[in-house]
């Protein structure tokens, strides 16, 4: 059997995510011998066609170009994994969701009929079968080596699941949000990062998007019962995941 | 043995250029042996960020604009604070800007060791990328890896994280590192500067094709410092002038192949930001080493090859590991590590040297502490414009080559320029307004 053909696809995005993977500066070398790169722009001249057994998609779907290119991408690849805010909730170019679009165009550009773009920025599930998705913004690049790992082993990837509180608990974090009465998203927000915003002494502000069951209403009305402004709350969901229904709710409502 | 020469009528047409930040693709048009038309098309979709930092609070632009750009979120950083203090007329303590510059070293190593070792460098052995090129020189490569590593290592350390760092915040950091903290990396920060030291040497030895430019070039310049994190804005025009004055001397064209903006001094002229620019503005600002680098590398003073960036952006790789060194060595922990900022009705002007180029943010904030305009200028749009220039100097050069050979030659002439196109999508206010 020949080795595993690896591609990275970008949309919509910043390009930290894919950075992530050249950042693994120890394992760099030996994954690009454990696997084939066979598609990744940012690294490589070389492209080789598809199918492909693991496709990494980074970015969101924003313009009606992309909503086709990445069907493409589905068709040529075994499995298909989102990384990333923008590829699994739209990012923060997904703000212009909840505005008006042509006033956005007129507002940043001299031309606006010179720019395509769709009204929105969607999570690439929104168009295609996705088989895993990795948050954060950035991804953690150690998940990203787990995930490359695991599907050459053929065996589910170790990513956790529970919130940022419980990454506060292991690392031994003074709680900033009970302590000193700090807005903090941890309690609704995916672990992953390590709980870096509260080890530093500023509360979470929600780059892994929402963990599974996220009260975020109750969070909500803690936070104002704390002195929070309800406009700076309303801002605190409307960020990198904005575009997910748990956060949504706390600012369109 | 005749190979096709490009100096019949051919069409080059790259489609996602490769080993660059973000998604352009080239267009070069010659027809009789005259070069007809030349186009970076730029066709990363717009993300709109001058749009929505409207009515976010001004406190939030480190964090948002970090997300313009994965490889130089610090860059980002960096100039919105400057640009928000500047509005409320609030001054950070020394040590608090120092930390600063220590932060940027670690982006500036990062971010150039990345594309002189990954990007770059594969260019000039004819080679797709840097995994061919660890195949014949892996010490090479391992050695950029470790660059680069420690480079994000300080970065975490500093920032909280080294891919959108988390410890920045307007008036300076949530928490100042102890001296303990960074003592720890001066083991590999000495040993990533002998292999940068090493790297001047190794790329001095690379060939390039002669080329000279003659359009302006603009960096920060500093009374003592190699422009980083602060300073006025110069070019080899002869100006000097505040952040807010230059951008009263540009102006930004839409044009229809772009979703960046064209940047040009008084809306005629091409120029360029970046590591050419500073070296040649700053040369006499080099550090020790740098300079004795510069010296035995053979490179001029005032060199304009934009191929030789290369050794330009190596050369600055030391200048980024001796000055880390210095600062760690000299540490003052900041304390307090922020000054309160109580934000104030006003226009702010920040402008820094992301490791691409000068990037100068705009901010007006309303009384409620609320932004009501923001403008980003990154330097890929300035920057742009002179990267045309450049491919139409080397097409002019390289008639005879075949059209294989011509179109590497065209996208090396971009990536010289290592433009991060994510950045530079989307920008600007337009308006004639100026």
């Amino acid at each position: 059997m020949g080795k595993a053909k690896l591609a990275v696809w970008k949309f919509a995005s910043c390009d930290g995510c894919q950075l992530s993977i050249l950042d693994c500066e120890d394992e760099l070398l030996s994954i690009a011998e454990a696997v084939e790169i066979a598609n990744f722009t940012e690294m490589t001249r070389k492209v080789t066609d598809g199918p492909y057994d693991i496709s990494l998609v980074e970015g969101s779907v924003t313009t009606a170009n992309d909503a086709q290119r990445i069907v493409e991408i589905r068709k040529s690849s075994q499995t298909v994994v989102a990384i990333g805010a923008c590829a699994t909730a739209g990012g923060i170019q997904a703000l212009r969701n909840y505005a008006d679009i042509d006033e956005y165009l007129g507002a940043v550009y001299a031309h606006p009929e010179y720019i395509s773009t769709l009204t929105t920025s969607k999570p690439i599930s929104d168009f295609i079968k996705v088989d895993l998705e990795l948050r954060g913004c950035p991804v953690n690049k150690e998940h990203l080596i787990e995930l490359v790992a695991s599907a050459l082993a053929g065996r589910k990837p170790r990513i956790p699941h529970f919130s940022v509180c419980e990454e506060c608990k292991m690392k031994g974090n003074v709680c900033v949000l009970v302590g000193q009465k700090m807005p903090c998203l941890g309690p609704v927000t995916s672990a992953g990062c390590g709980a870096l915003c509260p080890a530093v002494g500023r509360g979470c502000y929600g780059c892994f998007g929402p963990v599974k069951n996220a009260n975020t209403a109750s969070l909500a009305t803690r936070l104002k019962a704390n002195g929070t402004d309800p406009d700076k709350i309303r801002r605190m969901f409307k960020t990198f995941n904005a575009n997910t229904k748990a956060f949504e709710r706390e600012f369109s409502s | 043995m005749e190979k096709e020469k490009a100096t019949s009528s051919c069409d080059i047409d790259v489609h996602g250029i490769a080993r660059v930040e973000g998604e352009g693709a080239l267009h070069v048009h010659i027809d009789n042996g005259e070069l007809k038309n030349v186009e970076l098309e730029i066709f990363e979709p717009p993300r709109f960020f001058e749009a929505f930092l409207r009515g976010r609070g001004f406190e939030e632009p480190p964090d948002i604009t970090a997300r313009i750009c994965g490889i130089c979120p610090v860059a980002y950083q960096m100039s919105a604070c400057l640009a928000i203090e500047d509005a409320c007329s609030a001054k950070v303590s020394d040590e608090i800007q120092t930390l600063r510059r220590l932060l940027y070293c670690g982006e500036w190593i990062q971010s150039h060791v990345l594309h002189v070792f990954l990007l770059h460098a594969p260019d000039f052995f004819g080679l797709e990328d840097a995994v061919e090129l660890a195949k014949i020189n892996r010490n090479a490569v391992e050695r950029g890896l470790f660059m680069k590593k420690i480079g994000n290592k300080l970065m975490e350390v500093v920032g909280g994280r080294a891919i959108h760092p988390v410890n920045v915040k307007v008036g300076g950091f949530y928490t100042a590192p102890t001296k303990q903290d960074l003592e720890a990396l001066v083991d590999d920060l000495k040993q990533a500067l002998e292999y940068a030291v090493w790297a001047t040497a190794w790329v001095s030895t690379f060939e390039f094709p002669d080329i000279v430019t003659s359009y302006p070039l603009v960096s920060l310049v500093h009374d003592t410092l190699y422009p980083i994190d602060c300073g006025t804005v110069a070019s080899t025009e002869g100006f000097n002038v505040s952040p807010k004055d230059f951008l009263d001397r540009i102006v930004e064209e839409h044009v229809a192949r772009s979703s960046a903006l064209h940047a040009k001094l008084n809306g005629e002229t091409p120029y360029l930001t970046g590591p050419m620019a500073r070296f040649n503005l700053n040369y006499d600002r080099l550090t020790p080493i740098a300079r004795e680098c510069a010296e035995a590398s053979g490179i001029e003073k005032g060199c304009r090859n934009p191929f030789k960036t290369i050794i330009m952006r190596s050369l600055e790789t030391v200048v980024a590991l001796e000055e880390a060194l210095r600062i760690i060595e000299n540490y003052v922990k900041p304390d307090p590590s922020f000054v309160e900022i109580t934000a104030k009705a006003a226009t702010g002007y920040g402008a820094t040297e992301a490791p691409r180029g000068i990037i100068v943010h705009r901010y007006v904030l309303g009384s409620d502490g609320l932004i009501k305009e923001a403008q980003i200028v990154p330097p890929t749009s300035q920057n742009q414009a002179a990267i045309e220039e450049d491919l139409k100097n080397v097409i002019a050069n390289n008639m005879d080559l075949d059209r294989e050979q011509l179109t590497n030659y065209c996208e090396t002439a971009v990536r010289n320029h290592d433009p991060c196109i994510s950045c530079s999508a989307h920008f600007l206010n337009v308006d004639i307004k100026r």
